[in-house]
């Protein structure tokens, strides 16, 4: 099936979300996602902000959908053309979603232990608007511990449900769900039950933003002064490739190996995530690369060429605030 | 006077028990029907031109024949009585005085959707509903009309009524199912439509209570006499909720295409505004539709008279029209602030978001507080932009409607009213002590002869 996104075709098997045929052919005009989770089913279409303009349907019936359509949990037909950022209509949806995830999330990236490494924070600088219009007090709550080795805040929650789906899908019981309705809904876990499952730690993994942190690492160190180096192990539980990440001599923390949107590869246990932290229990692969424009990029530099698509003159006028920002940068 | 077709043995003593129903010519749709073929009934419903009565107004003989029908699947028709809207109570009312129609409408539409097992899915609240549709249900199939083998024609169907947890969002067709499987009421993102994969992943018929009920008279006078009721593609006959300050609000039939100005003012339905006061605004088809002043609801903006039918109403789109939704009429007189009743429609939307999709999540919340600021007197003059701005963002961008339904009612009043709600920032110590009335600001019914 060939799909046009932002005037580049690719062709795709069918049952391909526009999501994923966007993710092949890479760079800017990949849509941001913050509730999609390829790994997860069922996840996706909720956050918004992954939407696009379907402009032509498809070969068949080539008439533009009315309305802007999630592109994780929309499949591609063949002949589709889709407008990323190419389109004002997405440009300005988007920075309302942004607006709307920030009513409630509150800006304390310079205390929050997720910085760096938070999807929120990245679709803010690229997406965002300077300045909120919200003016009114915003949602708090109390830190919840959900076993010892987990602290949900709550307070920072954006409610995309990742953590929901892999309670139910990578473990073998429903750990926690959501309570209440509308902006008083929150992720809550029966009666404050603790979450003690052998792979319960990948929910830390999967939240994009800083709610759900890692007990035995928070506040311990910055992400960015940090060296992330790959390692494996043999674990009888799970796959055992995991990401080491090194303070000094001392791994200070260990997750699953994300990809480029921030996915992990394969889900881990928590013996390896949590127990495993001395250099003796791993097989040491080498130094994990990481994007020149992650801000963990900082002291281990390395360049990598523009992909080729920032080379199309429509997307350089599309997203020229960006490309500007990028070029100075 | 109007025809009836639903209402028309409303007023017969005992019209809820069985025997007096079936002597008024009930269940004969069913005698009748049952020696059709599901394909001939479906024909005649697409023949109707019956429009889903549930607010969307999707052609039902249409949605029927979407239907997948694969091999050894069951198939299920649910029945949508979830009815929360403000404003609108027109299926209580059939449900709680007349519940065999409505179950004659199911075995009819079961049957012609091969439907082996139905339910009847209502709002947490309604528990009278349920136990006048459970004793009729088990009347009916005392009588042989439900059950196995129904009239020995070999055809078995079992009727279910559910009540839900009450929730507004449980009204969304795949948000019900999700209900009615026993989880939480978060609307389903779609495709894959209910026709192809509903309740517990079969294909499933989600309709209105009044659209099942609407069945019935068209299989007793078949699909071209209903037809011939009504204007243009709105044909039949539909129940209005009317309240307000109306002189006698209530449930009205009546033929679609009747005139605004006749609904309104004419005795045989609303008898005119209440206490002799003039009309200022109508919301015409339940809270998420957008509010109208009297002028633009009485005539369009063609000058021609505006008439109760889906086309009619939605003339001139959202600038100018509005939508025939679920019925649900709403009259506001000269007294009425446009502010306060926007601000509680902010409040129930901001109340009944599921919270999935983050513009709906936040900004019903955003938009009630800033609402809820002019209201009491604490508003600003950019407030009315920030509100437009926001209705936008959240229009069009969520999984299921009621992020429009909850943006419609606030853009619309304020593209309408614009001048009550500045008059509500420049006068604040009067619009906290409730002094408002027509005097204050712009006419509405002058701005309509101007327009």
């Amino acid at each position: 099936m060939k799909v046009t996104i932002d005037g580049i075709t690719v062709d795709v098997e069918p049952g391909t979300s526009i999501l994923n045929a966007a993710r092949q052919i890479g760079g800017d005009i990949v849509p941001p996602a913050m509730c999609y989770y390829s790994k997860l089913a069922g996840s996706g279409g909720k956050c918004r902000t992954c939407l696009v303009k379907v402009t032509k349907g498809s070969e068949k019936d080539p008439r533009p959908m009315p309305k802007l359509v999630a592109s994780c949990r929309t499949g591609v037909m063949d002949g589709m053309e889709v407008q990323n950022i190419t389109s004002p209509e997405v440009v300005e949806a988007r920075k309302g979603v942004v607006e709307m995830l920030l009513i409630n999330h509150p800006l304390d990236c310079p205390v929050c232990d997720q910085a760096g490494e938070c999807h929120l924070q990245d679709l803010g600088f690229e997406h965002g608007a300077a300045k909120t219009r919200y003016e009114f007090d915003r949602r708090t709550f109390e830190k919840i511990d959900i076993g010892d080795k987990i602290q949900l805040h709550m307070t920072r929650c954006i409610l995309c449900y990742r953590c929901v789906f892999t309670a139910d899908q990578i473990t073998n019981t429903r750990l926690h769900g959501i309570l209440n309705r509308g902006d008083h809904s929150e992720i809550s876990t029966y009666i404050s039950k603790a979450v003690d499952n052998d792979f319960s730690g990948n929910v830390i993994d999967v939240c994009p933003v800083g709610a759900l942190t890692d007990k035995t690492f928070r506040f311990k160190n910055r992400v960015w002064f940090t060296k992330p180096v790959e390692a494996h192990r043999d674990c009888d539980k799970c796959c055992g490739k995991v990401t080491l990440w090194y303070k000094g001599e001392d791994v200070i923390r260990v997750t699953g190996r994300k990809d480029v949107y921030g996915e992990v590869e394969e889900f881990i246990c928590n013996t390896c995530r949590f127990d495993k932290k001395k250099t003796a229990d791993w097989v040491i692969e080498g130094p994990r690369k990481v994007s020149h424009q992650s801000v963990i990029s900082a002291n281990h530099y390395e360049f990598t060429p523009l992909p080729v698509v920032k080379t199309n003159p429509v997307l350089i006028e599309a997203n020229k605030e960006q490309f500007e920002r990028e070029t100075r940068l | 006077m109007g025809r009836k077709l639903l209402l028309e043995h409303i007023n017969v003593p005992g019209i809820n028990t069985f025997d007096v129903y079936r002597s008024k010519g009930g269940y004969a749709s069913v005698e009748k029907a049952l020696k059709m073929t599901p394909e001939e009934i479906v024909e005649e419903v697409k023949k109707s031109g019956l429009r889903g009565r549930g607010g969307a107004g999707f052609p039902t003989g249409m949605k029927w024949s979407f239907l997948a029908k694969p091999e050894g699947v069951p198939r299920y028709l649910v029945c949508n009585g979830d009815e929360s809207e403000p404003g609108t109570f027109k299926d209580r009312y059939l449900m709680t005085y007349i519940p065999h129609l409505l179950i004659e409408g199911m075995i009819v539409s079961s049957f012609a959707l091969g439907a082996n097992t139905s339910y009847i899915y209502l709002r947490g609240e309604m528990m009278p509903q349920v136990r006048i549709l459970e004793r009729a249900i088990a009347e009916a199939k005392a009588k042989g009309f439900l059950g196995k083998n129904i009239l020995g024609t070999g055809y078995d169907l079992e009727l279910y009524v559910q009540p839900g947890g009450g929730a507004y969002i449980c009204g969304e067709e795949t948000a019900l199912l999700e209900s009615l499987e026993g989880k939480r009421g978060n609307p389903r993102i779609k495709p894959p439509f209910p026709a192809i994969a509903g309740l517990y992943g079969c294909p499933t018929v989600v309709n209105n209570v009044e659209s099942i009920a609407a069945v019935v008279p068209i299989i007793n006078e078949g699909g071209d006499e209903y037809a011939k009721i009504g204007i243009g593609r709105s044909t039949g006959t539909k129940l209005i909720s009317a309240g307000g300050n109306l002189k006698k609000p209530g449930v009205y039939e009546i033929e679609l295409g009747l005139p605004v100005e006749e609904f309104i003012y004419s005795d045989e339905y609303c008898g005119g505004i209440a206490n002799g006061k003039r009309l200022k605004a109508v919301v015409a088809g339940g809270s998420s539709v957008p509010i109208l002043p009297a002028n633009l609801i009485l005539k369009t903006i063609n000058n021609e008279a505006r008439l109760m039918s889906y086309e009619s109403l939605s003339d001139g789109g959202f600038v100018s029209g509005t939508m025939l939704g679920s019925g649900g009429f709403i009259a506001y007189d000269e007294d009425a602030c446009i502010v306060r009743n926007t601000w509680n429609f902010a409040r129930f939307y901001h109340h009944e978001s599921c919270g999935q999709c983050s513009p709906c999540r936040e900004g019903t919340g955003w938009m009630e507080k800033v609402l809820h600021r002019l209201e009491y007197g604490h508003g600003k003059m950019s407030d009315m932009d920030l509100l437009v701005d926001v209705s936008k963002k959240i229009e069009g961008n969520t999984i299921c409607p009621l992020g429009d339904a909850a943006a419609w009612p606030v853009a619309s009043a304020i593209r309408h009213f614009r001048d009550e709600f500045e008059w509500h920032v420049t006068n604040a110590s009067e619009a906290t002590s409730r002094n408002y009335g027509i005097a204050h600001y712009a006419d509405p019914l002058k701005i309509v002869e101007t327009a």
